[in-house]
């Protein structure tokens, strides 16, 4: 139940962490250590090197640039769940946030740890294929973007190459209503299954997450009106993504439901 | 465990005192404060930061000491239970714990403290909701958590009446 040994690297700008993840390829990066450390104390990972990123000021900007929204990598869960600028441009993030863990598990761990641990049943992960946020992921070789839906591969794999840092999220801000639930078996805990719905006037889609290996986003024409159809055309998507555990997509229907009406509440 | 391991130095603020230490990266925050520094007050449960038994704040916010390691405090202030009891006697929050019988083994009481006074310094007029929602994140198994809310409820009202 303790950390095997490994060497201590703090770096304080995002080149000496690029530097120091660039030449020690057992490197990993410490950002809110509520995943890696309980994994690093029951030694089921065994970095020869931890970066530690939590002295980098630009990671942990939020900022509005035009129509998008940028969320450093290292903005932990409760600025998420209180940041004006978060709760004005995209409340549901806000309200997601929330739902993490428990309020000491917020005050540390962040938006970046959350993507690049990629817990399919994890709520940020979802939250950033579902608002169709870009991962802007630095390297030694210069700055790379990707859609989020690209960056998560399954389960807790993603497109992070040994050397690269995830820099920040960029949100795009198209006038959205998108609302989110979830199912819990305690608070606190992970997902069985949740969902986040969007019904814009451009756009209406589904992301599940605790379905499958992955967050998973559906398009959808329009949602019915009535709610017997929704929910008919919920649990046909809900089946396509997993369609063992009947009582999950079960779960999935009731909890996108849910979600779909939070986001009538969005005007 | 081959060879030494490396040793950094590291200053700690822990309750407004400074502390020298001599540290293993790999040791975490709760590790050092018990070993190290002596204050046996953070209880490790789980190590796995599910319990919340160790529980201490940094910059006044509480966090999971198991989960940090104690470099990562270095610039930090950190208060353990030890620097939530007056020198004599107990806190009012400790009082209401005894006088609602909010402990029995004790082991988990730390960590419900600290999140309690944060949540209260916070808010002094947290409801019953409140509290619940705050106290999600650590774990008794003696009370069933109903004597513990009720101490933390009396001691804000306790607070209001001051």
């Amino acid at each position: 139940m303790k950390p095997a040994v490994f060497q201590y690297r703090k770096a304080e700008t995002t080149r000496e962490a690029l530097e120091a993840l660039g030449t020690n390829p057992g490197a990993k990066v410490l950002a809110g250590g509520q995943s890696l450390v309980p994994l690093m104390n029951f030694r089921l990972s065994r970095p020869d090197v931890l970066v530690d990123i939590n002295g980098i000021e630009e990671l942990t900007l939020v900022e509005k640039l035009d129509q998008t929204l940028a969320i450093g990598a290292l903005v932990r869960h409760s600025t998420l769940s209180q940041h004006p600028l978060i709760e004005r441009e995209v409340p549901v993030l806000a309200e997601a946030a929330r739902h993490i863990g428990h309020w000491a598990i917020r005050n540390r761990g962040t938006i970046g740890g959350s993507a690049v641990h990629a817990d399919p049943a994890a709520e940020l992960p979802a939250a950033l294929v579902a608002l169709r946020a870009s991962v802007v992921v630095g390297a030694p070789r210069g700055e790379r973007t990707m859609p989020a839906d690209e960056f998560f591969l399954g389960y807790y794999t993603t497109a992070l190459a040994q050397d690269e840092l995830v820099m920040r999220f960029e949100i795009p801000l198209p006038a959205r209503r998108m609302g989110f639930s979830e199912v819990v078996r305690r608070p606190g805990d992970f997902a069985l299954v949740g969902a986040y719905v969007e019904d814009s006037d451009a756009e209406a889609a589904v992301t599940w997450f605790g379905l499958g290996a992955m967050p998973e986003r559906q398009v959808v024409e329009a949602w019915p009106k009535g709610q017997d159809e929704r929910q008919a055309l919920l649990e046909r998507l809900a089946r396509e993504v997993q369609s063992d555990d009947e009582y999950k997509y079960a779960m999935a229907v009731n909890v996108a439901e849910r979600a779909y009406l939070a986001a009538q509440k969005e005007g | 465990m081959a060879a030494v391991e490396d040793r950094i130095s590291i200053q700690l603020q822990v309750n407004g005192r400074q502390h020298q230490v001599e540290v293993a990266p790999r040791w975490t925050l709760a590790d050092v404060l018990r070993h190290q520094i002596g204050l046996t007050g953070t209880h490790i449960g789980c190590e796995q930061g599910v319990c919340g038994a160790c529980t201490v704040l940094l910059d006044g916010e509480p966090v999971r000491s198991c989960l940090m390691f104690a470099v990562q405090a270095q610039g930090h202030h950190v208060t353990t239970v030890e620097g939530v009891t007056p020198e004599t006697g107990l806190s009012p929050l400790q009082e209401s714990f005894r006088d609602h019988h909010a402990l029995q083994c004790g082991y988990c009481t730390p960590g419900m403290l600290l999140t309690a006074q944060a949540l209260l310094d916070r808010n002094p007029t947290a409801d019953e909701g409140a509290v619940r929602e705050a106290l999600t994140g650590n774990l008794c198994r003696c009370t069933g958590y109903q004597f513990i809310v009720d101490a933390v409820l009396a001691a804000r009202d306790q607070g209001r009446d001051e």
